[in-house]
């Protein structure tokens, strides 16, 4: 490691970055600009979750990285194998051991306390985008708060598709202020956005970061007569039988056979090991 | 029958005092002063480049004028200068007292969202959180601006010119706007299309007891639609007055040329 300044950026960007963290932190949602860097690794990969996760991490912290909720995709493993590298830092599988969680599509099952830090990795951090394509006007959207354009994207989720399709990237309000992408997680995991936790979303090619504290009231947007809800495949997990976390669906073969297993690895893992089994667990529960 | 409107309520809606756009060192529009009442529709007629657009706009708060005042009555607080105004006030007055149809129905419609949710949109954006209700009122309108509610869930890029030009009217008057700025609504589109929006504009107008503000080249249109009429010419008013009076005895040797070039079929 003695190759690179610890954590692989040097002490002025990380100052920086943790400059921009405060900022967003004391403007809950806020959208602040940074002069992102240019990583080793391409864009859409986590450029900017990786750099928010640079200027957060200590030499004494723990990491765990997850993509889609497993510890053992590309993804994941690139990243933590890169801060192994460069921080020299202990990594972790296990969501209650680590104290910074870089997450990329996921928060963890696993309820977060106040002494951790998620970093979200965020491939397009303004949730008026699609809406409305110029950034002067949707900056200014966002300084009058005039948010009646997402409810417009709703209302055409419910006029084609019968009720709110929108099931991932579900936009948020941030204490009562600012309307926020709380990056593409299922909105199955947009309850849990109010949590102890300290949580942090990095933009790399984007260059912004913001920020939702502790505690902070996170509400998603909705109609009066289409409330929102947290949906997930109405299953019970396969391999440990659980049935309150959020799963993936794979396919098992041409027949139309298909199991559905916790998309959070290691909750699925930790459940295993209390003894919880699900339809296939016994049999391929190691496999799998 | 403005002026009728005018002797029961002697506070203008819109008093424009001065109003001086300057391009660098030409001319938009020059010393524009004008008062509107409630429920009189103006005309604004002239060539292109007299400076008419640039008067609609700067009035509309799209670019900010030189000189010059535009005095809104608003419900809330009466008389008030928009132009001193802060600008989420002159945002919010926009999208609920003010209206804004622009030439090409494209530019003030959302063409890839739904007809429904063009209208729909400035319902949400003053608050409206029902989905039914929404729908309910954006049906209503459609069929107020003759549009079949089977077509609510199409985009209006599956439109004909004419039901865009009319949706577009839609999506502005759905929130009950007592002003409503109106840039050649019916430029580019064919005379018997046009034949049908005006007479829809002026039985909106009648109906809801709309002011307007009517921007056209066209002199048909502003004899069926304005009570009284501006002729503009380099920037600068040159006559106004009645409708009919400016028409059919022209004063100013061009508002003389302006009537005469009308083609007779």
């Amino acid at each position: 490691m003695s190759d690179y300044n610890f954590a692989y950026l040097d002490e002025q960007t990380k100052r920086m970055i943790r400059r921009a963290i405060l900022k967003g932190l004391a403007v809950p949602g806020y959208q602040v600009p940074f002069a992102s860097r240019e990583m080793p690794m391409p864009y859409g990969w986590g450029t900017g979750g990786v750099q928010v996760s640079a200027a957060t991490l200590t030499p004494e912290d723990t990491l765990k990285v997850i993509d889609q909720g497993a510890d053992d995709t590309t993804n994941a493993v690139s990243i933590r194998k890169f801060f192994e590298r460069t921080a020299g830092v202990a990594t972790t599988e296990e969501t209650t051991k680590a104290s910074v969680i870089q997450t990329r599509h996921r928060i963890p099952e696993a309820e977060l306390t106040e002494d951790q830090i998620l970093v979200y990795q965020v491939p397009i951090p303004e949730p008026l985008r699609f809406l409305e394509p110029r950034e002067t006007e949707t900056r200014k959207m966002h300084s009058l708060e005039e948010y009646g354009l997402m409810h417009v994207k709703l209302y055409e989720d419910i006029s084609q598709h019968g009720d709110i399709a929108t099931s991932y990237a579900y936009p948020v309000k941030v204490e009562d202020r600012y309307v926020m992408d709380p990056s593409p997680i299922p909105k199955f995991d947009n309850p849990k956005l109010e949590m102890a936790a300290i949580q942090l979303f990095g933009a790399g090619r984007e260059q912004r970061i913001y920020a939702v504290p502790p505690y902070t009231r996170v509400v998603s947007l909705d109609f009066e007569d289409y409330p929102f809800e947290a949906t997930k495949a109405d299953h019970p997990c396969d391999l440990c039988g659980s049935e309150h976390s959020y799963l993936d669906e794979v396919i098992l073969d041409d027949a139309g056979n298909r199991m559905f297993v916790c998309s959070d690895t290691d909750y699925c893992r930790t459940r295993r090991a209390e003894g919880h089994v699900g339809r296939l667990g016994e049999s391929e529960g190691e496999a799998a | 029958m403005g002026a009728q409107v005018k002797e029961q309520d002697m506070t203008p809606l819109l008093q424009v005092n001065g109003l001086t756009k300057m391009y660098g060192p030409r001319i938009g529009c020059k010393d524009v002063s004008f008062d509107l009442y409630p429920g009189e529709v103006m005309g604004i007629v002239g060539e292109s480049g007299s400076g008419k657009s640039t008067l609609l706009n700067a009035m509309a708060g799209h670019h900010a004028p030189d000189r010059g005042e535009v005095v809104f009555d608003t419900r809330a607080d009466g008389p008030v200068d928009t132009l001193k105004m802060s600008e989420p006030e002159r945002r919010m007055l926009g999208r609920t007292d003010w209206a804004f149809v622009h030439q090409h129905a494209r530019d003030g419609l959302r063409m890839s969202v739904s007809a429904g949710g063009n209208i729909g949109e400035r319902l949400m954006a003053v608050g409206g959180r029902h989905y039914g209700e929404i729908r309910e009122q954006a049906a209503d309108w459609l069929g107020r601006v003759e549009i079949s509610d089977t077509r609510i869930d199409d985009r209006p890029s599956a439109f004909s010119g004419g039901m865009q030009q009319r949706l577009q009217i839609a999506r502005n008057l759905v929130t009950g706007p007592r002003l409503v700025f109106m840039d050649e609504p019916t430029g580019g589109l064919d005379v018997s299309v046009q034949a049908r929006l005006l007479d829809l504009l002026r039985s909106l107008v009648r109906e809801m007891g709309l002011s307007a503000i009517i921007v056209t080249h066209d002199l048909a249109v502003v004899r069926l639609l304005a009570d009284r009429l501006m002729v503009m010419k380099d920037g600068h008013v040159v006559e106004s007055g009645l409708t009919d009076q400016v028409l059919d005895d022209p004063q100013h040797a061009y508002t003389q040329l302006l009537v005469s070039s009308v083609l007779q079929v």
